[in-house]
């Protein structure tokens, strides 16, 4: 009975997600010394903007276009999710430079620098079809600018910039799922592998060992 | 409200934005602000001190 148990699926996984990722792991109580420099505070100011972006757009979708546009209510909420939106990427790209002159790829890290990498062109996606949705004339605009070079590369049929329905749904269903999909995984990837010690304190391991 | 439109008056927002053209490179002026406000924002982020990095290092 005991062997049947253990060959069960939801046994095997909880023993390799119990294996891989410990409680302490995930929510450790202390960090390597080196962790102590503003430079990571810009990981999770990224994070933290992204929560303000997600909030502000569930509050845009309940209203609607009328209300963003024409009520000075409606018009602060629009700014908070522009201005998040500013922050996030100023953030996330400090965070980048950081995370490359760290060589942060190090120490079988790469799923986690390419899962930052993919997130970052999510997000840029992200930010490209809220401008082609904010339906006024700016969004007229950018999409008129960007159709011919879209429909270039041949994604046109699936991404047409023209069309303003599929734009949003792009925008507030598709992107926003990969990104914070991207997100999690950034994230506990960081968690199971910890953060990427400094150059001089990876010398110090190779000597030792 | 009324504060809020008097102070947007103050700012030129209605015209056409400021451009820098340099060989190919064609960036406007705010975006060109926004970053080397980045750039600032990463030197300080390396430099500055971060706060109780000394009593962690007395710690271990």
């Amino acid at each position: 009975m005991s062997s049947q148990i253990e060959k069960q699926w939801t046994t095997r996984l909880r023993k390799r997600v119990a294996g891989k990722l410990p409680p302490e792991k995930l929510l450790p109580d202390t960090q390597p010394v080196y962790v102590a420099s503003w430079i990571y505070v810009f990981g999770v100011a990224t994070l933290s903007a992204l929560a303000v972006v997600i909030g502000t757009g569930c509050i845009l979708a309940i209203k609607g276009p009328q209300w963003w546009h024409g009520s000075g209510y409606g018009l602060f909420v629009n700014s908070l999710h522009l201005w998040s939106v500013e922050i996030f990427f100023f953030s996330m790209v400090i965070h980048l430079w950081g995370k490359y002159f760290m060589a942060a790829w190090r120490g079988g890290r790469s799923l986690t620098w390419m899962t930052g990498v993919v997130l970052f062109l999510t997000s840029i996606a992200a930010g490209f079809t809220g401008y082609v949705s904010q339906s006024n004339f700016d969004s007229q605009w950018i999409s008129t600018q960007a159709k011919d070079g879209i429909n270039a590369t041949g994604a046109g049929a699936y991404f047409n910039v023209l069309n303003l329905g599929q734009m949003l749904m792009w925008h507030i269903v598709l992107l926003p799922l990969a990104a914070v999909a991207l997100t999690a995984i950034h994230v506990v990837l960081v968690r199971i592998k910890g953060v990427v010690p400094p150059f001089e304190e990876n010398v110090a391991v190779e000597v030792d060992q | 409200m009324a504060w809020f439109v008097s102070l947007a008056a103050l700012l030129p927002l209605d015209n056409l934005g400021h451009y820098i053209h340099w060989h190919f490179i064609q960036i406007s002026v705010s975006n060109l602000l926004v970053v080397i406000l980045m750039i600032c924002t990463f030197v300080v982020a390396l430099v500055a001190p971060f706060p109780g990095r000394r009593s962690r290092k007395e710690d271990q």
